[in-house]
């Protein structure tokens, strides 16, 4: 194990800087936080941003030419699956944490599908304590339930104290409506927010991809747009009744979105996020019968692709974040019905997001900055990772017009299930700073 | 002489009206082959075909050795009951080992939908789809077109009834394809619980009404009712099925005219189909079994057969 000091090794073709003494040249700095989007340069000492500005003549440290770069607050992945502890082999922390750092994130937030599952205080500590020595903050998620189990509540309020702000069961939803009432007015209590995967299991019972056109062809069971709307609307029901805050994870069909977008217009405490998979492919590609597609929720229409794109841009969607989900390659290579659910996506989110929605003119470049860095923190009670003197140095750095093709085997996550495989994308990471450490890509 | 040529056998989604007449055509001149007394061409010598069925299979299985021994191929049988989890070895791993034994072309039954498009993305030997999970038998159908065109005369222009559990059929798909390709007209009836959402996109018309739909078709092909349907709960009994969906005398009369009689078998008989209908003058059954012998052939053939570069 790395001891803080020196560090985790950052994989071949990163290194990591001393983070006591370094300017950035020449970036364009952009800062939702602050509304600042200007080509300036910053300079980062102990850790700390000490000034926003023209660097001084004859600067004396260690400097990094930004020129064509983007400079952002780090970007923070609130739904990520590091299968620690009990599924080393699909993931650790350690080697989510370097896939995140490579993707540009400084920030991620595992789920408690473990096993055990993550619903005590000790496994909270035990998965930060993973992360040490690396650039990136891990914020655990733990269950909702005892066990995730679906039946009682875990203790809440002992693992608020140990730092969670967020509960989920994820993975699985919370089946009973009396249930999830009881953790929705539990949670109001502590100002903590209930992540929600919703799904309806009696309409979605054996279901493996999105329920129509392409389905009926494929002669696959259907997991309907229905089993997830009426879970969001129940949810949202709940919301209103009980007063307590709800983010819903992986939004994946139009009319859940038009369902949160009426559900915001009426003031209720709900937040969504959507993952850039939902956001860029649909269920034609299951044409393939390539599992690599296979995901839950399901790839949807090309319609629901264009709604979740709308609701990104009018702030119905507020957040986007990977659903990042490891599985082996001898997994996942099997019949399409046996393959487990799940796909990585912490390597390649910028560049498709960068690559299909603003390069494409969908998204602006600040909205996608936004929904990755500011939504995130504020959904989840983080402090921001503002650019400003005096701050951390929480950052991201990425080269826009950086062209790269997808390798799932030049990858840096223990497992190879990225859909965009031979995807050629346009913008890529150059590197993060972030736990007083900055990590950067040479070549 | 072949005209067309393709590497796999998939599904008939996307197969062109070119590819399927040439291999109908062929089949007429292997069904002449059958014909003979010792029914037997060198077409497929020096070839080698695995046949693995990985679900239960008599017809298909037997249907297609005969096929490839009447080509003179090589032979070989695998059989295993199950999925990648439940056998313990990947499907993966268990072609790439036959293939290794240089094994040409692998003629493959599955219960999981898609596993033939699997296998044919990551091994070089053709692959034939015998039936993959709920998706297609594309060598069902072609035998089912193929009687239709000895039965009826075309295939244009025809109306074809399918009648049952859509949803779960893969004769359905692979004829709904076939047919619309080849010009036919093709409505579904069965219970609504069973015609997948948006079926409609394919190309066909959906009824509930059996009577209507026996007044109009030339055609009505029977599909075999799961039993296990019941027990799912999409369809209240073995019993109110038959009432409304079973291919009963009583309904063929009235319709008042010659309707061809197609199933795929195995029958259930007295549930989908009565006894007195499928052993009927109108009833087509066996001479599908016999034309799919011929139509194997013709697929094999097309595939694997004719110019082969010798090293």
């Amino acid at each position: 194990m790395n001891s803080r000091s020196t560090g985790v090794t950052p994989p071949n073709g990163w290194r990591a800087f001393s983070v006591k003494k370094l300017a950035i040249k020449g970036g364009r700095i952009i800062d939702p936080n602050s509304g600042v989007d200007k080509k300036t340069d910053l300079i980062i000492q102990n850790g700390k941003i000490k000034g926003v500005g023209r660097l001084p003549d004859g600067w004396e440290g260690e400097l990094i030419d930004a020129a064509g770069w983007v400079v952002c607050p780090g970007l923070f992945d609130m739904h990520v699956h590091l299968r620690e502890p009990g599924y080393e082999y699909k993931e650790t922390i350690q080697t989510g944490c370097i896939a995140a750092a490579v993707g540009g994130f400084t920030g991620v937030a595992p789920m408690p599908n473990t096993d055990p599952p993550i619903d005590n205080p000790g496994l909270v500590r035990f998965l930060r304590a993973q992360a040490t020595g690396l650039p990136v903050e891990v914020h655990p998620i733990p269950a909702v339930t005892r066990g995730r189990e679906g039946k009682i509540l875990a203790e809440l309020a002992e693992l608020h104290d140990a730092g969670a702000t967020a509960f989920s069961d994820d993975g699985s939803p919370v089946v009973s409506s009396g249930l999830m009432r009881r953790a929705l007015e539990y949670t109001r209590m502590l100002n903590a927010v209930i992540i929600e995967h919703c799904e309806e299991p009696t309409l979605t019972n054996g279901g493996v991809m999105h329920e129509g056109r392409v389905s009926a062809a494929l002669g696959l069971p259907g997991w309907p747009s229905i089993g997830e709307e009426i879970a969001v609307e129940r949810n949202l029901r709940l919301v209103e009744f009980t007063g307590g805050r709800l983010h819903i994870a992986h939004v994946s069909t139009a009319g859940s979105v038009d369902l949160i977008r009426q559900a915001k217009a009426r003031g209720l405490n709900v937040t969504a996020e959507a993952t850039p998979h939902h956001l860029t492919l649909d269920c034609t590609a299951l044409e393939s019968y390539n599992p690599d597609f296979k995901v839950n929720p399901p790839l949807r229409t090309a319609e629901d692709v264009e709604a979740l794109i709308e609701g990104l841009t009018d702030g119905t969607i507020d957040a986007i974040a990977t659903d990042h989900a490891p599985h082996a390659r001898d997994e996942k290579e099997v019949e399409f019905t046996e393959a487990p659910f799940g796909m990585i996506g912490l390597e390649t989110a910028l560049g498709v997001l960068l690559t299909r929605l603003v390069a494409e003119g969908r998204v602006s470049l600040t909205r996608m900055i936004e929904a990755l860095t500011v939504a995130p923190r504020r959904i989840l009670n983080l402090p921001q990772a503002a650019i400003e003197p005096g701050r951390p140095a929480n950052l991201t750095m990425f080269d826009p017009d950086e062209s790269w093709t997808v390798d799932r085997y030049r990858l840096h996550s223990r497992s190879q299930n990225t859909p965009y495989h031979g995807w050629e994308l346009t913008g890529r990471a150059r590197g993060v700073m972030g736990c007083g450490l900055a990590w950067l890509r040479q070549d | 002489m072949r005209q067309v040529r393709f590497n796999h056998l998939l599904g008939l989604a996307g197969v062109s009206r070119e590819v399927i007449t040439e291999i109908l055509d062929s089949a007429e001149a292997f069904l002449e082959v059958l014909e003979r007394p010792i029914p037997r061409v060198p077409s497929l010598r020096g070839v080698t075909v695995a046949n693995l069925f990985f679900e239960p299979s008599t017809r298909t299985r037997i249907s297609f050795e005969l096929a490839e021994k009447r080509l003179s191929a090589d032979v070989v049988n695998f059989s295993s009951i199950g999925s990648s989890m439940s056998k313990g070895e990947t499907i993966l791993d268990t072609a790439r080992n036959i293939e290794a034994m240089k094994v040409d072309v692998v003629v493959i039954r599955h219960s999981a939908q898609g596993a033939p498009h699997f296998l044919a993305e990551r091994i070089n030997a053709a692959v034939i789809n015998a039936g993959d999970g709920t998706h297609e038998h594309p060598t069902q159908a072609l035998l089912d077109m193929l009687t239709l065109r000895h039965q009826v005369g075309r295939l244009e222009g025809l109306k074809v009834l399918i009648l049952g559990d859509i949803l779960h059929s893969r004769v359905a798909r692979s004829n709904i394809w076939g047919l619309r390709t080849m010009g036919a007209e093709v409505t579904l009836c069965g219970p609504a619980t069973l015609i997948p959402r948006e079926v409609e996109s394919l190309g066909v018309n959906v009824t509930h009404n059996l009577d209507e739909a026996l007044a109009w078709c030339e055609v009505v092909n029977v599909l075999r009712l799961q039993l296990e349907r019941q027990r799912e709960g999409l369809i209240p009994s073995l019993r109110e099925y038959q009432r409304s969906f079973g291919l009963t005398r009583e309904r063929m009369e009235r319709a008042g005219r010659e309707i061809v009689v197609m199933h795929p078998g195995p029958i259930n008989r007295g549930i989908e189909i009565d006894s007195d209908v499928a052993d009927g003058p109108y009833s087509v059954i066996l001479r599908q079994v016999t034309f799919g012998v011929a139509v194997r052939m013709a697929v094999l053939y097309l595939i694997a057969g004719g110019e082969r570069v010798i090293e």
